[in-house]
């Protein structure tokens, strides 16, 4: 159950990101192109997503927990760390370069070409490395 | 153009659902960088099923709707393989770092006010913008 529900949410992610164009790396590259031909559609795609998503936040004030049990996420952490900021720059620096971040390289896999396949992978290696590049910034930061 | 802001609406209200089933249904913050990732370092691991079905629909989906219904959506990948290589490991490792990426940070943090998700988006935005500002107007390669 847990599965279906998941793939089901999966499922309903990919075609809402099919839907809203952001599988398209010329939109994503013209919202973040302020200085060129700018580009508004993501703001609405982020908009319409935060709606929904913030009324099923309110209804987990309301339940004792999720329907297939366990229990829902605990409250955000309150430190910022270095780790968000270093990492949002890198992560942004890419999403600048092709336009493309985890969520529409996935779901354009099945009809992007090579090119989302090849970006892809590289971004599977990033998440690999990843782990190692924390403790090394970590050691750095206790260091400074 | 208007017609691309209401298909951007649409298609957001779709993507808020599924992260409404996944927080209400299963009890998860659906973020796309966490869901892979966990399952590619291993620390995801207790809960690999959850996460390969997610992400079997996450890809399965738009490639049926594609594939069957012949709908394709008009989209352009650089084919430049340097560029795409280098902007995946930076995807890729930089929202491991920061825990999170658009949908996590940006659909899911900034919908419940989490600080941390607001910042992250600022930051992520920022460096983008900066990156295509640098990029295709200044070197003009991209």
């Amino acid at each position: 159950m847990r599965m279906l529900f998941a793939a089901v949410a999966g499922g309903l992610f990919g075609a809402g990101l099919m839907l809203s164009g952001m599988t398209d790396p010329r939109k994503v590259q013209g919202w973040l192109d302020v200085f060129g031909a700018w580009d508004p559609t993501l703001a609405f795609v982020m908009g319409g997503a935060i709606m929904p998503m913030a009324l099923a936040w309110a209804m987990t004030r309301r339940r004792a927990g999720p329907l297939l049990g366990g229990a829902f996420p605990a409250p955000p952490e309150p430190r910022l760390g270095h780790n968000l900021v270093l990492g949002s720059v890198l992560f942004g620096m890419g999403w600048g370069l092709v336009g493309l971040c985890p969520g529409p390289a996935m779901a354009s896999l099945g009809y992007g070409g090579p090119s989302v396949w090849l970006f892809t992978l590289a971004m599977a290696a990033g998440m690999l490395a990843a782990p190692r590049l924390r403790v090394r910034i970590d050691t750095i930061a206790a260091g400074a | 153009m208007p017609i691309d802001w209401i298909y951007g609406l649409a298609g957001g209200l779709v993507i808020g659902l599924g992260g409404a089933v996944y927080l209400l249904a299963n009890g998860r913050i659906m973020g796309a960088s966490g869901i892979l990732g966990g399952l590619i370092d291993g620390s995801g691991r207790d809960s690999g099923g959850e996460r390969l079905a997610f992400l079997a629909g996450l890809v399965g989906v738009p490639a049926l709707i594609a594939l069957v219904f012949g709908l394709l959506p008009d989209t352009e990948v650089t084919g430049n393989a340097a560029l795409l290589i280098v902007a995946g490991l930076l995807v890729g490792a930089g929202t491991r770092l920061a825990n999170g990426c658009t949908s996590g940070h940006g659909v899911c943090g900034m919908s419940r006010l989490s600080l941390r998700g607001i910042v992250a988006t600022v930051f992520y935005i920022g460096a983008g913008g900066l990156t295509v500002l640098a990029f295709r107007h200044i070197l003009e390669v991209i």
